[in-house]
């Protein structure tokens, strides 16, 4: 069986977008291209667990496939790697039920099944995240309000690429940060297997308050079909693709 | 910390579980802990008592039982409480719940146990660990999460560490699959999180390290220059300096070369060093030499030293 490739997009954003389309119809858009939407809503210290204006959060992930989480800063690196796998998991049962719902009729679910027939198919499952290729587009908010935060999102960046890079699979990034400077989103880094070496490239922070989140999301879900564009033309291009 | 946005079960005393499929009954007891992906309950089946763990997460559930039963399967030492059961419930209210249940281990933490019985333990409690570590890499897996929380030494006698929670013991050569950041060689910029021998023994370090720091610390500029010095002003540990400075510094290959090492370290301490450090201990706390004269504390301190093994 060939192995597949899972794209994702990550938000990292600490606010409502008040610009441009509705970020979960964008999120919506990307799930049916095969593109699942996870989104990590960023709390200041002092914030509730359920603050106004992040909302928001759940619903792009819920409409986009993914997974979303509310974390304080401290806690980011841990929940970026655990949001990534999660989601992994999550889109390749969504496979695995689909074909079980092909052999065992429309009704089946996992759930259906007897606890031990389905420890053989998260064992399946396991292997599958464990060994498939990975593109994921991380987008940034960097918007006036992260600038405190952005320290520790690199960081958190730097981690998840640690935990990927431990996988069987391959693995590539690109970041993204929006609002851009005269586009919705600015490029900080081009699509690459690690993410060590962003210390340098990690972007300053980009003026004015607005918080385009629907278009930046466009703009990376084109960011996949852009690279298979590439692809088509460039054949060679596996070798900037780390072998595990 | 966490926004979780599936339902938290509260299961109440005296609750009963039934099993969906293979409709053994469980009486629920009290609340042991709650963790990232459920909460152990203690219960009784058949007047005997039990560990349940039960969360509607069924897809984590199964990853844990999964390991569960292949630990079970390795011969010879028990790496983490024996499984008894896996089943669903649904609760009243109609959510379908996923539980699996366990032999209940009776025991103290690290920390607990030390103060009661001692520090010349720690010596033992790392043979022990790293004994069971040798078997558990021997057998293709690695522990992944280990931390103190993760460990319990038995109440019962003889007194042995065990496992209780092996949610993050991951097959060798795969990412790792669930890790804490202080005992996590990545976070400290020491290593990958690729699972292998000595990923378990740097943390098997942290345990140690952190059993004197109860409030734990975070990594600075020079994270390797601060976790040799932290280890460094732990006295106690001294002797095993050598060979946790090591296991830290990823020089080790695998469980049985630090078990030797540490073994070697045990044998060449003298007896007389360690009674002389039982005067902290509770046993010689107690006896407090106002009166007697000097004569009569270095004779208890000869007898004291005859009858510590």
């Amino acid at each position: 069986m060939k192995k597949g490739t899972l794209k994702q997009i990550l938000l990292l954003t600490d606010g409502c977008s008040n610009k441009g389309e509705d970020p979960s119809a964008v999120a919506a858009l990307a799930f049916e291209q095969g593109i699942s939407v996870n989104v990590i809503g960023i709390l200041d210290d002092d914030q509730t667990e359920h603050p106004q204006g992040l909302e928001e959060v759940e619903q792009i992930a819920l409409s986009g496939g993914g997974i979303s989480q509310l974390v304080y800063t401290k806690a980011l690196s841990q929940t970026v790697q655990m949001v990534t796998k999660q989601a992994m998991t999550q889109t390749l049962q969504g496979f695995v039920n689909a074909e079980l719902k092909q052999i065992l009729g429309p009704e089946q679910t996992m759930e259906d099944l007897a606890p031990d027939k389905r420890g053989e198919i998260m064992e399946v499952v396991e292997d599958m995240g464990e060994t498939c290729d990975l593109e994921v587009v991380v987008l940034v908010d960097t918007s006036a309000s992260m600038r405190d935060k952005l320290l520790t999102v690199k960081e958190a960046l730097i981690d998840l690429s640690i935990s990927l890079n431990a996988r069987i699979g391959r693995n590539r990034f690109c970041i993204f940060s929006f609002p851009g400077r005269r586009k919705d989103i600015q490029k900080v880094l081009d699509w690459s297997p690690r993410l060590d070496n962003i210390s340098s490239v990690f972007p300053k922070l980009s003026s004015g308050g607005v918080t385009p989140t629907g278009p930046a999301l466009r703009e990376a879900m084109y960011q996949f079909s852009k690279k298979s564009l590439l692809r088509s033309l460039h054949k060679d291009d596996a070798s900037n693709i780390e072998e595990a | 910390m966490m926004h979780q946005t599936s339902k938290k079960l509260n299961l109440v005393p005296n609750t009963i579980i039934r099993g969906k499929w293979h409709n053994h009954v469980y009486t629920i007891r009290r609340k042991l802990g709650s963790g990232a992906i459920g909460s152990v309950y203690l219960c009784t089946i058949n007047q005997k008592y039990a560990a349940l763990k039960i969360s509607d997460k069924s897809t984590s559930m199964m990853m844990e039982v999964n390991v569960l039963k292949s630990l079970n399967k390795v011969q010879g030492v028990c790496l983490g409480p024996s499984l008894m059961d896996v089943d669903d419930w649904i609760a009243p209210d109609g959510q379908a719940y996923t539980f699996y249940v366990m032999e209940y281990v009776r025991g103290y933490s690290l920390q607990q146990f030390l103060s009661r019985n001692g520090r010349e333990w720690v010596g033992v409690l790392m043979l022990q660990l790293l004994h069971d570590l040798k078997k558990l890499h021997e057998a293709g897996w690695i522990f992944g999460d280990l931390k103190e929380e993760n460990l319990l030494v038995t109440i019962d006698t003889p007194s042995r560490v065990r496992w209780i929670d092996v949610g993050g013991t991951t097959q060798m050569g795969r990412a790792i699959k669930e890790y804490s950041e202080f005992y996590d060689r990545g976070y400290w910029e020491m290593g990958s999180r690729k699972a292998e021998p000595s990923y378990d023994l740097f943390a098997l370090a942290m345990v140690f390290i952190s059993l004197y720091y109860p409030k734990q610390f975070a990594k600075d500029k020079h994270p390797q220059r601060l976790l040799v010095k932290k280890l460094q002003d732990i006295t106690t540990l001294r002797p095993y300096r050598p060979a946790l400075q090591k296991a830290l510094l990823g020089e080790y290959q695998t469980a049985g070369e630090m078990e030797q090492e540490i073994s070697s370290i045990i044998s060449r301490m003298r007896p007389r060093h360690t009674s002389r450090q039982k005067t902290s201990g509770p046993a010689a706390a107690a006896f407090v030499p106002e009166v007697a004269g000097l004569a009569v504390v270095s004779a208890m301190y000869y007898l004291f030293s005859l009858l510590l093994p």
